[in-house]
């Protein structure tokens, strides 16, 4: 339980900070197409009987490069890449799986994720991951909040964009290696995206952000996983399920706050209105014998 | 003068070893002077011609407008002489370097018409994006010298006029205070050119004018080279100093003041007349 705690903490606080960044360029779709990448290179590990997490890594920094090269040389658009690498590396998956002879309980673990069953080892390599990738951040975080801002402007505020969307291509293969034991590959996309989109309701400024989508992930990954452990249900689900729920919560807050306001407004408005026709009434015609005393004793033209 | 099919030109170039000379002055500007240059440039997306065969050059302290009908190749041309894309044959020279080689940043600054912020709920401040524009190469202690900048930032948003919007959020802004916005992230390193993108494409009259006014100051005032790209012909009459209009080739280049109805006429394709509201205006 202890393992499963420090490992939530490690990829709730990771992958959603790292995410931000995907978020907001709309490379949302990235984190999916390698975590299916992620999950041929876990098919050749239980094929070869190596260690998994170190093939997903190498498998997502090759597909990551390879993306943002055909990309950066336009030889084909982003998201048709995207889609290239995303259905091939299912197939290569579906086909390893078969030759396999088909699913077991160690796959199923890395696809639904198995936080309970996490080993010392698989938590210092989640470890030394998380704190290359917070290094990462912390040292080329204005290069980032630039090329998040905006591509061409970074470039001529002379950035090396091409350097660094490099580094956040095979970052964010090592991003879903650390999360895939936690939420399992076909869920690790949404860890990385719900948090942040629940931050950036909430939060003001690009750090505040990230550190919020950190906090919120750390919650939603704890809470998630301590659900399963109770519930005896399988963690990855109640971890998204939770994140899901705390981003409709926040929804529905912001929903409710415009909607008060709104009705704020009217009645300001219609309390001017009113108060507008009650001075032109106080001031009106002198023949309205209706006027009241105060009327009669103004002096007049 | 020479006259080719539609296409007038007014400049002569007579390049030395070390100089380039504008026949509209008699100023002799060195190459690494001249903000930029487009040397037989041509580029094409998928082997159709997006510009082609360009050759002028903008020189220091002028307010140069580029003019053309959408796709006319306004926006690559600028692309080009930014570094953004690689010309498919010529060359675009900024400052004297090929731009796809250029590193000196600090003199140029740019606005694009949108930015992919735009698209998007970016949650930083204004103040946080005009600070991108003290970024001066990778620095891990940029953090704590922030003070030292603090000020710069400040004076380039009271110069462009977003002092007041500091702490507001940049998806919280109008089209109009996001221009201003970028603007600002340009001025904080005082650069020698600063290239616009349909700078008012969205905004109103009012914010229109507010705008002009403040670039007439920067190009007048502070001496920064403009370059700006528009279609709207009235305001680069009122504005500019120099035109070229552009069609995919060049259709012409001058001072604005030679700009006439057959020009205009030839780069849209359908015939127009120019009618000074104020006979009085002088073109500068």
């Amino acid at each position: 339980m202890n393992r499963a705690i420090v490992a939530s903490v490690l990829v709730g606080a990771t992958a959603p900070a790292f995410g931000v960044f995907l978020v907001l360029r709309r490379l949302s779709l990235m984190a999916d197409t390698l975590s299916h990448v992620a999950l041929a290179g876990v098919a050749v590990a239980l094929l070869t009987k190596t260690f998994a997490p170190a093939v997903a890594l190498v498998t997502t920094t090759g597909a990551a490069v390879s993306i943002e090269e055909l990309r950066m040389r336009r030889l084909l658009p982003g998201d048709a890449a995207l889609a290239v690498f995303l259905y091939g590396a299912l197939a290569v998956a579906v086909v390893l799986i078969s030759i396999a002879e088909g699913f077991n309980s160690t796959l199923f673990s890395y696809l639904f994720g198995s936080v309970l069953t996490v080993s010392t080892t698989d938590l210092w390599w989640m470890a030394i991951l998380a704190v290359v990738i917070a290094l990462f951040m912390v040292l080329f975080s204005s290069e980032l909040a630039q090329v998040t801002f905006d591509a061409d402007l970074a470039k001529i505020n002379g950035v090396r964009v091409h350097l660094l969307n490099l580094g956040l291509a095979v970052l964010t293969g090592a991003t879903i290696t650390v999360s895939m034991r936690v939420v399992g590959l076909l869920l690790v996309g949404a860890l990385i995206v719900i948090p942040v989109l629940i931050s950036l309701r909430v939060t003001q400024g690009l750090t505040r952000t990230v550190v919020a989508s950190s906090i919120i992930g750390i919650f939603v990954a704890v809470t998630g996983m301590v659900v399963a452990f109770y519930a005896d249900i399988a963690p990855g689900g109640s971890v998204v399920l939770t994140a899901i729920g705390l981003l409709v919560i926040v929804e529905a807050v912001a929903v409710a706050r415009r909607l008060s306001n709104r009705s704020k407004s009217h009645q300001a408005v219609e309390m001017q209105q009113h108060a507008h026709a009650h001075e032109s009434h106080a001031h009106g015609s002198d023949d309205d014998p209706e006027e009241g005393v105060n009327a009669g004793t103004q002096s007049h033209r | 003068m020479a006259e080719h099919d539609n296409t007038i030109e007014l400049t002569s170039v007579n390049e030395t070893e070390s100089q380039f000379h504008d026949s509209h002055s008699t100023v002799a500007f060195a190459p690494e002077q001249v903000p930029i240059r487009f040397d037989e440039t041509w580029f094409s997306y998928n082997s159709e011609a997006a510009v082609r065969d360009i050759n002028f050059s903008i020189t220091p302290g002028e307010f140069a407008a580029i003019l053309g009908p959408n796709g006319s190749g306004k926006t690559t041309l600028m692309k080009l002489a930014l570094g953004l894309l690689k010309p498919t044959s010529g060359r675009v020279l900024l400052f004297g370097v090929p731009s796809d080689r250029f590193t000196d940043w600090y003199r140029v600054g740019y606005v694009p018409q949108r930015t992919q912020a735009t698209e998007s709920r970016f949650p930083a401040s204004v103040r946080e994006v005009v600070s991108f524009g003290t970024y001066s190469g990778f620095d891990p202690f940029a953090m704590f010298k922030s003070k030292k900048s603090a000020q710069r930032v400040d004076d380039a948003m009271e110069l462009a006029g977003v002092r007041n919007l500091a702490d507001r959020r940049v998806s919280d802004l109008s089209i109009g205070q996001q221009q201003r916005m970028l603007i600002a992230r340009s001025l904080v390193r005082r650069p020698d050119l600063l290239v616009m993108d349909e700078p008012v494409a969205g905004i109103d009259a009012a914010g229109e004018e507010q705008f002009h006014s403040m670039i007439r100051r920067l190009n007048r005032d502070l001496g920064i080279t403009i370059v700006m790209v528009s279609h709207d012909i009235g305001a680069v009459m009122r504005e500019a100093t120099t035109i070229a209009c552009i069609n995919t080739d060049i259709v012409f280049h001058g001072p604005v003041h030679q700009l006439d109805a057959q020009a205009l006429s030839g780069l849209y394709g359908f015939p127009v007349d120019v009618l000074m509201h104020d006979p009085e205006h002088t073109h500068r």
